[in-house]
């Protein structure tokens, strides 16, 4: 039996029904086409499918889609803006922050959580934040330069965005 | 046994609005209904099919579970489904309570942390890697411990009460809430019941399929910590000062279950220990409350000479498996630790 999942997604609302046993972040890549969301090991341990439910960061392999029935979800795909990267998008361009970029998409929110609530951070919290999003290329070197980078960028951008 | 996650059997989802309703489907379901709080312990059960619920209850749409809230006398009653992250963000926690605050953050991660309850986190069954595997080990019905054979791999196991079984309590927060002498709050089908935080986990001597007192049919419903272990300055309600001390050792620094952590209240007028509560976790299937570790310390002075004899009287009984004599120093250590406070650290192995 499927159940209602009405929700808003990156300021869209949809209206769709899931099986329970769905998880949501097969729902958002199959049944939205939002592909940017990455499954990973669907067990929780590489973060790359992290997406925002109502406004926290949350791993969508360890939420059932109808648990999102109104909700307010952010992906990845709803960072850019108006076909513009968003400034931790290009401070991940800038700072070659990937490789394969498998795990970007779960990167890229875990830093949008870090930054929305510490928009100044350490390297310390950038450390701590984005331990459970895992990267197998880059060595996390550059992650965490581009995420200071990001922080950087942001303070510009709000000046203008907000 | 690989199997394929990413598709779970199907099961009937219930999503009750109140306890009330949660209970009648337990009463339904019995032992076939599958309690979830943030899911993190369950869906690893599910994907992996070793656990298959025909029914689901989803209790994260009853809103009388979740928050926190003034409790008695200065203390503070937490639903089960708060979150850690809200524990770490709340005022009242981070000013009196601490110790719990430092357990909390020290869980998983912060997807982890926001979406993982504190009931869940205290009623998370163990990490123990044969028995997650679906061995039919005597937790599981069988008649074996695949972790206690000469080719083992127990580096992570029990020290100590260890019955048939050697797994260990993985949880982050049990060890502070028993040190602040919290109480578990259970709604069963007989009505609500109060217990001890200490009382509510059990060995395997006394339930070798199960790491909490809950029974099916029953659930944890809040936890209340009283205001007598709440932090204060000396001289404040007439008590000594209440420090505490948590220290959680893993194998990396985040994002791991622990080997071994220590948590203590304790009460001190100069340097005299007036009162103390001091729990371990990682040693056995529950948090063990040190009780005559804090009987032989209590009036003593906080000092190197009290916390000698506090580690040595803690370990006392360990029996190591092959891969984990590791932590009989550890734990002795960590109790040295917490009685003496962590200047000067002198660790000894």
């Amino acid at each position: 039996m499927k159940l209602p999942v009405n929700l808003s997604v990156n300021g869209q609302a949809y209206e769709e029904e899931a099986e329970p046993r769905t998880l949501l972040v097969h729902f958002l890549r199959e049944r939205l086409g939002l592909t940017g969301t990455h499954v990973g090991c669907v067990v929780g341990e590489c973060g790359a499918c992290s997406v925002m439910v109502d406004g926290a960061l949350v791993k969508s392999c360890l939420m059932l889609a109808v648990q999102a029935h109104g909700c307010e979800v952010t992906t990845v795909e709803g960072l850019a803006q108006r076909g513009k990267l968003h400034p931790i998008q290009e401070a991940f361009v800038h700072n070659f922050a990937m490789q394969c970029g498998f795990c970007t998409p779960g990167f890229l929110m875990a830093s949008h959580a870090l930054l929305e609530r510490t928009p100044n951070p350490t390297e310390e919290q950038i450390r701590q934040d984005l331990s459970s999003n895992l990267c197998m290329c880059t060595g996390y070197v550059q992650i965490v330069e581009a995420v200071k980078e990001a922080a950087s960028r942001l303070g510009e951008w709000r000046k203008t965005h907000t | 046994m690989a199997v394929i996650r990413d598709v779970m059997p199907a099961f009937e989802l219930f999503q009750p609005a109140s306890v009330s309703d949660a209970q009648a489907l337990l009463k339904r379901y019995g032992g076939e209904a599958w309690l979830l709080a943030g899911g993190l312990d369950s869906f690893d059960w599910l994907k992996d099919r070793i656990k298959r619920p025909a029914a689901v209850i989803d209790l994260s749409g009853i809103a009388d579970l979740k928050g926190i809230k003034p409790w008695g006398d200065g203390g503070l009653e937490i639903g089960a489904m708060t979150t850690l992250t809200e524990i770490v963000r709340h005022p009242v926690v981070r000013e009196r309570y601490s110790i719990l605050l430092e357990a909390a953050e020290s869980a998983a991660s912060p997807q982890i942390r926001n979406q993982g309850t504190v009931g869940g986190n205290v009623t998370q069954d163990t990490r123990c890697w044969y028995y997650r595997a679906g061995w039919s080990c005597y937790r599981a019905g069988g008649n074996i411990c695949y972790a206690d054979t000469p080719q083992a791999i127990n580096r992570e196991h029990a020290i100590l009460e260890a019955d048939r079984c050697v797994a260990v309590n993985p949880s982050d927060t049990a060890p502070a809430l028993i040190a602040l002498d919290a109480q578990m709050v259970i709604r069963t089908g007989a009505g609500e019941q109060v217990i001890a935080a200490e009382d509510y986990f059990v060995g395997p001597g006394t339930d070798i399929t199960r790491m909490t007192v809950l029974k099916p049919g029953s659930l944890l419903t809040s936890i209340r910590i009283p205001g007598t272990w709440a932090a204060s300055a000396e001289g404040s309600g007439g008590a000594g000062r209440v420090q505490f001390y948590f220290e959680k050792i893993r194998d990396r620094n985040v994002w791991d279950f622990a080997l071994v952590s220590v948590a203590s209240a304790m009460a001190t007028t100069g340097t005299t220990i007036d009162r103390i509560r001091l729990v371990v976790n990682g040693v056995a299937a529950r948090p063990l409350r040190l009780a005559a570790v804090e009987d032989l310390v209590r009036g003593k002075p906080r000092n190197e000479a009290t916390a000698v004899i506090a580690g040595n009287l803690a370990i006392e009984g360990a029996q190591p498996l092959t891969f984990n004599g590791y932590k009989v120093p550890l734990m002795r250590n960590l109790v040295k630790r917490a009685i003496r406070g962590v200047e000067d650290v002198d660790w000894t192995s």
